[in-house]
């Protein structure tokens, strides 16, 4: 299938995803099995840097969209050039991240172009032309191959299913400049504010993530301020400091921090957080869960880490099934113990 | 104003789903509301109370889907609608879209249609922007919470979950609305809510009813397999201390050459 592969670059604030260079070294690496030219798609504004970096990361040839409109991402406007592009072009197919903004314009795109979209996929085979992608289902009970029987086949990559290329800083290739699609009037939604928090290492792209669960709340030698007189109150108190330490913990290991569906019920923190079937499925290097006993929604959103730690006080806890390494004792003890031992062994 | 909430059947989610014989089985486990959708349900209703409207929910499946139906209408939806047909059998998530934005366009004058954020059997979370684009509305995928809403004026201001934090975004109506967790949690149904519920007559809308073409599916699942079971070798860490089994522990993760 000589032709043409592209790759969606997803950025924020001009700052490209991790997930996008994925996604554009799986398209280069599929280029180079079949003999297809690699396009990147990288819209925004004040975005030009990250055009090099696409040649950097393997592209041919990148499609600049530079542009007010394109300032802050929305769905309209996105999509809307995607999809005057493919048209134009006629790519094989579309790799996004999938990411919020990945997933939405694919989405968008795909009604379009008259086509579908294989979301979340964790690995792709050429057979004769076709993609055939795989991607879990049932948060990872299963998996199922998937085919979209349309060109262009639009695909978005789980996060970190498929490694980062390394960037070749000699590698060159031809940049093209394109108009938006729409223009603002006709775009019927406008960004008015963001809150972001800066620093935080959001639970998708983490190499390592802490998480905790309601094990948090379950120590009795901590006493609340006195103004606090509700049991419930109390017990959050209780939770908050326990996520506390696995805060400290996290920093010592640059990790983000997770919760079980149970700590984010009740109330300890908020949901983005949540790892599990109804919050995040992640994949990283390694998942320490503390105080986490392993609901099977929760390890259906963790299963696939690459090294499991499970602190628990209880022994029987299933979450020790899945743990390369675990320890049978009290979070509030271990977690502070292990935040030293890190920063003592990381020269932090 | 109008509001139409979408949604699904499916396996509970502590259910143990497993291959047999080539074939999705969740053994005894209930097929239950998604619970995504649940968010989606409350929000409808908790928009419908504030700026005054109703909320018809519907879902596209088997007859069996009536049961999550009517789980919406105990929690106070006014009217369901099974979207039923053979035509609609293996409909992927462009198909479904295509089949929703008929039946909204079938309702008439839906300021608002509501989605949870994704179902937990096929996790595509495609179908509310899909929608939205069949409809040529705005997508307002990810919705934390709806600030402001002018059912007049046909203006909308939600905050969208997004990686980075909240992206607050104004809108016209009619638009799409998808729901994370944040943005309430759902009620349970009433005593006379299940009452009500059980007794309600809940029509079928075929393909015939929304005056549509097939919709064609344009992604297919040829074969579906079970994931590699875990091969883990578990090591419990020991020591007379909690500091003497951190420093064990720190240097075994160190020598897995992950950090």
């Amino acid at each position: 299938m000589a032709g043409k592969l592209w790759a969606f670059i997803d950025q924020f604030k001009g700052k490209a995803t991790p997930a996008s260079w994925e996604a554009l070294g799986a398209a280069r690496k599929l280029a180079d099995e079949i003999g297809a030219q690699v396009g990147a798609l990288v819209f925004g504004q004040g975005v030009e840097s990250l055009a090099q970096s696409s040649f950097h990361y393997g592209a041919d040839e990148v499609l600049l969209c530079d542009d007010a409109s394109l300032a802050d991402y929305r769905g309209e406007p996105y999509a809307a050039l995607v999809s005057k592009l493919a048209k134009e072009a006629q790519p094989e197919a579309i790799f996004f991240p999938t990411s919020t903004r990945g997933r939405e314009v694919a989405a968008i795109a795909a009604i379009d172009l008259n086509t579908g979209v294989l979301p979340d996929v964790i690995e792709i085979e050429n057979e004769g032309g076709k993609l055939v992608a795989t991607r879990p289902i049932y948060a990872g009970k299963l998996l199922t191959k998937v085919v979209c029987n349309s060109n262009p086949q639009l695909l978005t990559l789980r996060v970190r299913a498929f490694g980062k290329p390394a960037a070749d800083e000699s590698r060159k290739g031809t940049s093209t400049k394109v108009p938006p699609a729409l223009s603002e009037a006709e775009i019927s939604t406008k960004v008015v504010d963001y809150a972001t928090v800066e620093g935080r290492v959001s639970l998708g792209d983490a190499a390592i993530i802490v998480s905790g669960g309601r094990g948090t709340s379950n120590n009795p030698n901590l006493t609340p301020p006195a103004e606090i007189t509700d049991e419930k109150q109390k017990e959050i108190w209780r939770a908050q400091q326990g996520f506390k330490m696995i805060g400290e913990l996290a920093e010592a290991l640059g990790a983000a921090v997770g919760a079980s569906r149970a700590a984010v019920d009740a109330g300890y923190v908020p949901y983005a957080h949540q790892v599990g079937q109804t919050g995040k499925v992640v994949s990283p290097d390694m998942y320490i869960a503390v105080g986490i006993s392993g609901a099977i929604q929760h390890l259906a959103g963790m299963r696939t880490s690459k090294v499991i730690v499970a602190i628990n006080k209880d022994p029987d806890a299933p979450i020790f099934k899945m743990a390369r390494f675990g320890v049978v004792g009290d979070l509030y003890e271990m977690v502070p113990a292990l935040t030293k031992a890190f920063k003592e062994r990381l020269h932090k | 104003m109008k509001i139409a909430v979408f949604v699904k059947q499916v396996p509970d989610s502590a259910a143990k789903v497993v291959l047999e014989g080539g074939v999705v089985s969740w053994g005894d486990a209930p097929l239950v509301i998604n619970p995504w959708d649940e968010y989606a349900v409350e929000a409808a209703l908790l928009l419908a109370d504030k700026y005054g409207g109703d909320v018809t929910t519907f879902s596209l499946g088997a007859e069996s889907a009536k049961e999550a139906l009517k789980h919406a209408l105990a929690m106070g939806c006014a009217e369901a609608v099974l979207l039923n047909d053979p035509a609609f059998t293996s409909a992927d998530a462009s198909a479904s879209a295509r089949v929703f934005a008929a039946a909204v366009k079938k309702l008439g004058d839906v300021d608002l249609a509501v989605f949870g954020k994704q179902a937990i059997d096929a996790d595509t979370g495609l179908v509310p922007a899909m929608t939205a684009r069949v409809l040529g509305w705005p997508a307002l995928t990810l919705g934390a919470a709806v600030s402001q809403l002018d059912p007049a004026a046909k203006s909308i201001r939600v905050e969208r979950g997004i990686e980075e934090g909240r992206q607050v975004v104004e809108s016209k109506l009619p638009a799409v609305l998808s729901v994370i967790k944040d943005f309430a949690e759902p009620r349970y149904p009433s005593f006379m809510g299940i009452r009500k519920a059980s007794k309600a007559e809940i029509p079928t809308w075929t393909l015939a009813d929304l005056d549509i073409l097939a919709p064609e599916s344009k992604v297919s699942w040829p074969e579906i397999i079970s994931p590699l079971k875990r091969e883990v070798s578990s090591e419990i860490i020991t020591g007379s201390n909690p500091e003497e089994v951190a420093a064990k522990l720190a240097d075994k993760i160190i020598a897995e050459g992950i950090l």
